[in-house]
């Protein structure tokens, strides 16, 4: 087992790592950037090591100072989070020429995941149902165009080196196309370094449920059961939550096994996530593969028993897959809210700002993941996510009940949250019933105030 | 127009986050001092966690002086442009 990791993220999921090594006698090395000094996984590591000034670019997305960071603290291993370098394949890579291993998926697995188009192709090739669309990228408009009239819209165009949500754009008929298709691929170009572009149908009315993989080195492949994140603004997920309150069982085992076979057709190994689209006439596609450790990773841990991030070290150490994760059973109910400084009436604007009052939500069936704490100035160089709230119980209303009352509890001020937002969704009808699709935050909205500014 | 009277009115940060004065790198910038801008026209834009505002003109005007330093992190009501008002 390692002696010590290097933890390459920052805030609550560096936290998240921290903890987890040190339940496992691991020591940890912590990476900050200069406006990071008074960030909580500082404070919580065994060591801490200045990587750069305050832009991502030469701190946390650094590779020469954290492989420095790594050397100098004598690590064993690197674990990348999420986000960051966490799917970056030439960092995994850069980790395992110098000798340290890189606790996630292999850098072949990065490059499949990671190239949208490649994913598609080898997991169609296994058998699993994928998202009507051209076959791999589209050249030029004329292309697109036929793509498009063959699949029939409404059509997305989506970069090949996205994923995330990222680098979509919706065309509702020819027209559109043609004002979007250049835009479309100069985005991807400035924003992944890569322009090339597909065309995929755009489903109706979908459902995101996604299935939790675990692969160890020997070939072995285990399920945790799925999560839904249906609940999204602009493709960025608010709410998730395990299990889905749509799937039946004959479905959920369907999905299950498309979800392993995915995982087997590209070899994956360690942590990931296979995700889907569900149409509302229960046809599923596969939609990417997601080589990392999750943001809502922790409502799967609230129904299973399991540690994910523990079972990631463990299978970067090599050891195999404990038999008893075959064939688990979930348990109960989880809900994960997403909490940002930003504010839901005032288009989302951020928030930044001194946290002067933290009053943090306990008791039963309270989880909470966060890196904030009384006193602590939010910087404006990251992204808004400051805490995840998790609410678990027996069932699914329970659950429910429970967030709710633990939304009532959070205080944290003077910056705004989107706290308020989730409680009205909590108070939805439709949210009660597990009836919603990926259009459910609009009437949270008002009309014309979430276009871009 | 008469100069002698026109009131010089600062236009300044919302919030901390990061100053841009071009719509992305490759392209130029919104605006250059001396150039007329129109009330709520779009003169740099600001980035505070990974979400982008853009920073508009209070009023009819000219631009006098550009105080911010483009990428450069500001303050919440540090000050970024001085507008001389039509």
């Amino acid at each position: 087992m390692f002696r010590k990791i290097l933890i390459a993220n920052r805030g609550e999921i560096a936290l998240r790592v921290i903890r987890a090594c040190r339940e496992m006698g691991i020591k940890t090395v912590a990476i900050f950037s200069e406006a990071d000094r008074e960030c909580l996984h500082v404070k919580m590591a065994d060591e801490a090591l200045l990587v750069g000034p305050a832009p991502s670019s030469k701190s946390y997305l650094n590779i020469d100072a954290i492989l420095e960071a790594a050397r100098s603290s004598k690590a064993d291993a690197v674990h990348p989070g999420y986000g960051y370098l966490a799917e970056e394949e030439k960092f995994a890579l850069a980790c395992q020429k110098e000798g340290f291993v890189f606790i996630g998926p292999t850098p072949e697995n990065l490059r499949i995941a990671g190239d949208k188009i490649w994913a598609k192709e080898t997991v169609s090739r296994a058998g699993v149902p994928t998202v009507p669309s051209s076959e791999g990228g589209v050249a030029s408009l004329e292309d697109a165009m036929d793509v498009a009239s063959r699949i029939g819209y409404p059509v997305l165009i989506k970069a090949a080196g996205g994923g995330g949500g990222r680098g979509i754009r919706v065309c509702r008929n020819p027209s559109e196309l043609q004002e979007e298709f250049a835009i479309a691929r100069a985005e991807a170009r400035a924003a992944f370094g890569n322009e090339e572009v597909y065309i995929e149908k755009r489903i109706v009315e979908p459902r995101h449920i996604e299935f939790q993989i675990l692969a160890d080195s020997r070939g072995r492949v285990v399920h945790l059961g799925e999560r839904e994140c249906t609940i999204q603004r602009r493709y960025q997920k608010l709410i998730e939550e395990s299990p889905s309150p749509r799937l039946t069982p004959r479905l959920r085992r369907e999905m299950a096994d498309a979800a392993m076979e995915a995982a087997r057709a590209v070899k994956y190994v360690n942590a990931g996530t296979i995700e889907f689209l569900l149409d509302p006439d229960d046809r599923y596609y596969f939609m990417e593969i997601n080589a990392r450790i999750q943001v809502e990773h922790p409502v799967t841990e609230q129904v299973t028993g399991i540690d994910l991030v523990k079972e990631q070290i463990r299978i970067a150490a090599g050891e195999g897959l404990d038999p008893h994760l075959e064939g688990l059973e979930p348990r109960g109910w989880a809900i994960e809210c997403r909490i940002n400084a930003e504010d839901p009436e005032r288009g989302f604007l951020p928030c930044p700002g001194v946290v002067e009052i933290f009053r943090p939500p306990g008791g039963y069936g309270v989880r909470l993941d966060t890196h904030l704490y009384q006193g602590y100035e939010l910087p404006m160089y990251y992204d808004s996510l400051i805490a995840k709230l998790i609410a678990y119980d027996r069932t699914r209303q329970g659950a429910i009940s429970i967030m709710r009352r633990a939304l009532e509890e959070f205080l944290i001020e003077p910056i705004r949250t989107t706290i308020p937002l989730h409680l009205r969704i909590m108070n939805d009808p439709d949210f009660q019933k597990g009836e919603f699709s990926t259009d459910f935050i609009e009437r949270f909205i008002p009309p014309g105030e979430d276009e871009e500014d | 127009m008469n100069g002698g009277n026109s009131k010089r009115i600062e236009v300044r940060a919302p919030m901390s986050g990061i100053f841009y004065r071009k719509p992305a790198p490759d392209q130029p910038p919104f605006v250059e001092v001396g150039d007329r801008v129109k009330k709520r026209q779009v003169l740099a834009l600001l980035e505070t966690m990974k979400v982008f505002q853009k920073v508009r003109s209070p009023s009819d005007g000219r631009i006098v002086e550009i105080i911010a330093q483009n990428e450069s992190p500001v303050r919440d009501n540090d000050p970024l442009f001085v507008i001389e008002e039509d």
